[in-house]
């Protein structure tokens, strides 16, 4: 194993993309002792990664996510041993609220078929425990559907701590590279940056976000993402009055207060991404549709104060779900992108799952159903 | 501290600052007016708890934030006071059904 | 037929938004002048209408001269908003899709907030004269209550005659410092001092500019009210470092003159002003492109000679796209919404190049000797790039030493920075922040501000109520939109 901080000579693998999954990917392979170099177009953290919501969340995902999801809840509950930074993870449960009768009866039939499947993280409650957990939330909500052990995470810090760590055990950080080329010649990944620079190792991995469309393509792999700007909005410092990430059934919602007092409202209504700007535009259409929800769920908002919005810009696949795992064209390459705005949770896992793949050519987890060949033409 | 100028128009205006009976002018907005009334602090800060008053009187500063009318974290800059208006001073975080 | 609710919105009704809306609605555009301020003047003319303050010799010729303003406005025709807090400018959601169908003009929808409720205007060309801010002046004991800028004392004077009273200071340079102090004098104000943290190497580096400064419209005047001042105030000069001091309140101020012992002063209130910068929040939080003004130490908006700005159908006049004063920004104003006029049709560039002849020179005169103000009353780095125990994020508390760890942990500029610290996200919105953060980052990577860049600012630039927002009007594509999820 290479000597922590010392980073020498050629890397062995070259990690497209500084966000989390980057960051994670290329601190999974320090702790392997495997070389890498991050290349990252703006700054490590700069889009969703940096600005997304921070839930930490096992409630409500996909099934084919349920494994990958548990695991990573397990670093997470111990993610400063990992990246020495809390994060600022704390765990109150998140909780989806059903508003009708109807929408309690989907939840116990969630909850139902989340057993069956051997995951007991998600269980219903009804009104009263609903109303101890979150006081403030609307009369008319007759419960909900809760997953205890989640909670929620500071996103930029986070990303910024994996990057730290990484650094600490020897891995590269590029920021500014926008790479323009990947050839392979000899066993070997070469990567061309816009501004010239060269970068070769035997290995690579795509963790580009809303750009791994086009590494893709310069691989002859068919990653059909789209680019999605999620709004996020938060308000002025108020006293602490909630500790769950609330949800809603029936509607977009997340809401929670951080340590500080301020409230964030998101949920993943969409503004615009000009991905060719780096630039997001706001809607306030749907801006304003997430402030109804907030004046219907929580009564005690409605004189809040909204001091500032944003979006940020990430890659959402035709099937919800991420693509992880190898290239189905091209030897020594993977991916991990296409979270679909619920990729921070998974971020701690999804780096140790490619570090796997790279240092033993497999993964303890079911990756199947993330292959990057369902979407073969 | 501020005070007055000599030769200055408008109409002496009744408001109350924390429940206590003040006095603006016509024209003034509540931030002046709380100079005005002696107050130079008007709200502590939710970070530390410091003492903070009117900075910038053109609405771009938010350190004179205060109650007005039961509404919190309203620019005082950049409200005119009114006859029996209740201005309250802030501390730290507001109420949030406030 | 127009989807526009107005042909125009001018945004500020300062010197700029005042001529400009003038000018465009009374050569036939439909315009609304909007404002935050409860009557027009922006700040330099801040009250002009409503000024309590009777005795005409106080606030001096250069602030009547704005009330010459208002008589166009109204015979124009423009449609006068104040009360208008407008939190965002932007593109409809729906206009790609109509504007490839070809069933729609361009248009920019006008967030804004009006007597408690916030509603969306639709326009065809939007120009902000957002004017100018104090530039921050971050030194320790800036927040304590007691401590005002000078703009503020000023803006105080204009609108309820109110003057400081006991132990007074003022401090920094520039020429609203004096000028304030010269009307306070006028008003029969006692200042106990002048703290003049004009660094002496700006003299130097300001004398080959002179000659134009010779010939500006300033300089009879500023020299007078220099010397009048100067007569009255006890002044010091040379002040390199300065504090407040005081346990939540303002007790004392703290300086050194050149390389001397320190000495303190009681005081009750300090008056801080070291110039002002551009006020771009909105022209930012639009998109509109910005550089770096070296000469002027700051940000500015990137516009072309006739106030265009990188976004299309957005315009900017006056100080908000770069610090050229009242009367250059008029000019400004009027050269921008003759370029608005042809920009919708009403004239072509022949008429709006000839219309704009007299602007211009009236811009160019208005403009002479501003290098030469610009270099004198630079302040100078210690002011700027202040020392680690100094907050410079007023909102979050943040000092200048939180943000050079940040950098010296990996945070290369000003958006890291705020990720990361916070820095920036109060409800200022970097307002009060951001020329210090931009320069702090700068001086401790050792590269220009240019290449750290600046805060990316998002509406709503100024804070909205969840309620406000809850109860924007509805569209059938809003509708849709929610049953799509």
């Amino acid at each position: 194993m290479t000597a922590p901080g010392t980073p020498l000579g050629a890397p062995d693998v070259i990690v497209i993309g500084g966000g989390l999954h980057g960051c994670s990917t290329a601190l999974h392979l320090a702790l392997r002792g495997v070389r890498a170099l991050v290349l990252e177009k703006d700054h490590v953290g700069r889009h969703a990664s940096g600005v997304n919501a921070g839930g930490v969340r096992q409630l409500g995902r996909h099934t084919a996510e349920l494994p990958l999801t548990v695991a990573a809840m397990a670093l997470w509950r111990r993610i400063g041993d990992l990246v020495d930074d809390d994060c600022g993870f704390e765990s109150h449960g998140q909780i989806k609220v059903a508003e009708t009768e109807g929408e309690l009866a989907g939840a116990e039939a969630r909850a139902a078929e989340l057993r069956a499947l051997g995951f007991q993280h998600e269980e219903v409650i009804g009104q009263a425990e609903l109303r101890d957990l979150v006081p403030a939330i609307a009369d008319h909500c007759v419960g909900a559907l809760i997953s205890r052990g989640d909670g929620a995470a500071i996103p930029f810090r986070t990303t910024f701590a994996f990057r730290r760590k990484a650094q600490a055990l020897g891995v590269r950080f590029q920021e500014g590279a926008t790479v323009a080329r990947v050839t392979r010649s000899g066993g070997v990944w070469s990567v061309e940056t816009t501004d010239g620079d060269r970068h070769a190792a035997p290995i690579l991995v795509n963790c580009a976000g809303a750009w791994a469309d086009r590494v893709a393509a310069q691989l002859g792999e068919r990653a059909p993402l789209e680019v999605i700007a999620p709004m996020l909005m938060i308000t002025a410092r108020v006293p602490p009055f909630i500790k769950p990430v609330v949800g809603a059934c029936g509607r977009t919602l997340s809401f929670k207060q951080f340590p500080n007092g301020t409230v964030l409202i998101g949920g993943g209504l969409l503004g615009r991404a000009v991905r060719d700007e780096n630039r997001t535009e706001l809607d306030f259409s749907q801006v304003s549709v997430n402030a109804r929800t907030v004046w219907d769920l929580f009564p005690v908002m409605r004189g809040a104060t909204i001091v500032r919005s944003w979006a940020g810009i990430e890659a959402r696949m035709p099937d919800q779900i991420p693509v992880i795992g190898p290239s189905a064209t091209q030897p020594d390459v993977f991916h991990a992108f296409g979270f679909s705005a619920h990729g921070f949770q998974l971020g701690p896992i999804v780096g140790r799952i490619i570090a796997d793949l790279i240092a033993t050519g497999r993964s303890d987890l079911p990756i199947a159903p993330f292959h990057i060949g369902r979407f073969a033409a | 501290m501020f005070r007055r100028l000599p030769d200055i128009a408008g109409d002496r205006v009744s408001f109350t600052i924390d429940g206590r009976p003040a006095e603006a002018r016509s024209g003034d907005n509540v931030a002046a007016a709380l100079l005005a009334n002696g107050i130079a602090a008007c709200r502590n800060t939710p970070v530390s708890g410091a003492p903070r008053g009117p900075y910038c009187m053109m609405g771009v500063c938010f350190d004179c934030l205060v109650t007005i009318d039961g509404t919190g974290n309203r620019q005082g800059c950049q409200v005119r006071v009114t006859p029996g208006m209740a201005v309250e001073t802030q501390d730290g975080k507001r109420e949030v059904e406030r | 037929m127009s989807a526009a609710d107005f042909d125009l919105a001018v945004i500020g009704s300062g010197p700029a938004g005042l001529a400009a809306a003038a000018l465009a609605a009374s050569r036939g555009l439909s315009t609304v002048l909007l404002d935050e301020q409860p009557e027009a003047g922006g700040q330099i003319y801040r009250a002009i209408t409503d000024t309590p303050v009777r005795d005409r010799r106080v606030l001096g010729p250069d602030y009547w001269r704005g009330a010459e303003l208002l008589g166009p406005l109204r015979d124009s025709g423009a449609v006068h908003w104040p009360g208008s807090t407008v939190w965002s400018v932007a593109r409809p959601r729906d206009e790609d899709a109509a504007a490839a169908a070809g069933t729609s003009e361009r248009t920019l929808q006008i967030g804004l907030s009006r007597d408690g409720a916030a509603s969306m205007l639709t326009v065809r060309h939007v120009l902000m004269a957002t004017g100018a801010l104090e530039r921050p002046f971050p030194i320790p004991g800036w927040t304590l209550p007691g401590v005002l800028g000078a703009g503020a004392a000023q803006i105080l004077l204009k609108t309820s005659g109110l003057a400081p009273s006991g132990r007074v200071a003022l401090a920094g340079t520039g020429p609203l410092l004096w000028l304030l102090a010269w009307q306070y004098l006028r008003a029969g104000v006692a200042l106990d001092v002048i703290l003049d943290t004009t660094p002496r190497a700006n003299w130097r580096a300001a004398l080959p500019l002179l000659p134009g400064f010779l010939r500006s419209p300033y300089l009879g005047k500023g020299a007078k009210l220099l010397l009048d001042v100067r007569r009255k105030v006890k002044v010091v000069d040379n002040v390199t470092a300065l504090r407040a001091v005081g346990e939540g309140q303002l007790a004392a101020v703290v300086y050194r003159r050149g390389d001397e012992e320190e000495r303190s002063l009681a005081a009750d209130t300090l008056l801080l002003h070291h110039g002002v910068v551009p006020n771009l929040n909105l022209a930012n939080a639009t998109g509109c492109a910005q550089q770096w003004d070296e000469g002027q130490r700051c940000w500015r908006p990137t516009t072309d000679d006739w106030g265009a700005t990188s976004v299309e159908g957005v315009s900017l006049a006056g100080d908000g796209a770069g610090i050229g004063g009242a009367v250059a920004a008029e000019q400004a104003g009027r050269i921008a919404a003759l370029d608005i006029l042809r920009r919708l049709g009403r004239i072509d560039r022949a008429e709006r190049d000839a219309a704009a002849i007299p602007h211009r020179e009236g811009l160019e005169r208005a403009l002479r000797g501003r290098a030469f103000l610009d270099t004198l009353y630079r302040p100078s780095a210690a002011f700027r790039v202040p020392a680690d125990d100094t907050i410079v994020c007023r909102c979050e508390e943040i000092t200048a030493g939180a943000v050079r760890e940040a950098v010296r942990l990996g945070c290369s500029g000003p958006n890291q920075a705020k990720s990361f610290l916070r820095c920036g996200m109060g409800p200022c919105q970097g307002r009060l922040c951001g020329p210090t953060v931009t320069e702090v980052i700068a001086a401790e990577r050792g590269v220009s501000p240019a290449e750290v860049g600046y805060y990316r600012l998002r509406p709503p630039v100024k804070p909205i109520t969840l309620a406000e927002l809850a109860a924007l009007p509805k569209t059938e594509a809003d509708v849709n939109a929610v049953q799509k999820h």
